[in-house]
């Protein structure tokens, strides 16, 4: 796998990579104060931005060239699950390519906390993959 | 909307959550149904420095937020979680400029608010994303 660059959005949020699972990246997310919604619980939108982030990780973990696929590759649409609330504690990530075709990329991802099999978020994006 | 509604809802966005307060999120206005919010450009929101594109995370969040500040309005009380979200993007948003959400809520059951939404960066005409989702709703009884 090379080395993956993160966008910078996930310094604003926090995020770093912090292993490998399956060939891709394995994100965490610490828990700060600006990713709150409720009190004592994350944001839906601190959560979805972990998700793209892991999403976008996995797919640059695939390609020789991390800088040219953040070209090449532009969400079209992302669907997100909440399973479970997020509370006030580390997040983890991690995304799985499901399909690379000749136009569009699939990815699942998965956010959990102290239990990876309890997920507390789940998310399906797709990309478009334009010329290279 | 009475100008005691509007001052709940800049309040909701100003001090309820962390998130929305670390985005800079904004009220700008509301009807019967629907929000607008603001989300001011900031590069430390963007996915990629030589091209300084928004990152979708935070127009998700801004989704989410509004999504969770229409519920307020139209059911008194602030949804107990979102459930689902759905986001399709339509175009980059132009960098430099800012982002507005409008977000309305369609339907209410008992259990759940059903709202959608778009993103515009200055003209409505030509929206960046198009949303929807669903909020579970705090119940009196909390079943």
């Amino acid at each position: 796998m090379n080395k993956v660059a993160l966008l910078p959005y996930a310094d604003f949020l926090g995020i770093s990579i912090v292993g490998d699972q399956g060939g891709a990246p394995l994100l965490s997310m610490p828990f700060a104060e600006g990713l709150t919604g409720h009190p004592e619980r994350l944001h839906g939108g601190a959560i979805a931005g972990l998700l793209e982030i892991a999403a976008i990780a996995a797919i640059d973990a695939t390609l020789d060239d991390a800088a040219e696929a953040r070209e090449r590759f532009k969400p079209i649409t992302v669907t997100i699950d909440f399973m479970r609330p997020g509370r006030p504690a580390e997040t983890f990530a991690c995304g799985e390519v499901i399909r690379i075709g000749a136009r569009i990329a699939n990815v699942a991802v998965e956010a959990w906390q102290e239990d990876p099999t309890k997920p507390i978020a789940a998310a399906r994006m797709n990309l478009s993959i334009g010329k290279s | 909307m009475d100008a005691d509604a509007s001052s709940r809802l800049s309040d909701f966005l100003r001090r309820s959550s962390g998130h929305t307060v670390a985005l800079g999120l904004r009220f700008v206005a509301s009807g019967d149904d629907w929000l607008e919010i603001a989300l001011d450009y900031d590069r430390r929101l963007i996915a990629d420095l030589s091209s300084g594109i928004l990152a979708s995370g935070p127009i998700v969040s801004a989704f989410d937020s509004g999504f969770g500040g229409v519920v307020l309005m139209c059911h008194g009380r602030l949804p107990e979680a979102t459930l689902d979200l759905r986001i399709d993007y339509l175009r980059p948003a132009r960098p430099a400029h800012t982002v507005s959400v409008r977000c309305e809520c369609y339907r209410l059951t008992r259990r759940i608010g059903f709202v959608r939404g778009s993103a515009h960066d200055g003209d409505p005409a030509k929206p960046i994303a198009m949303a929807a989702g669903t909020m579970m709703l705090q119940t009196g009884d909390g079943r």
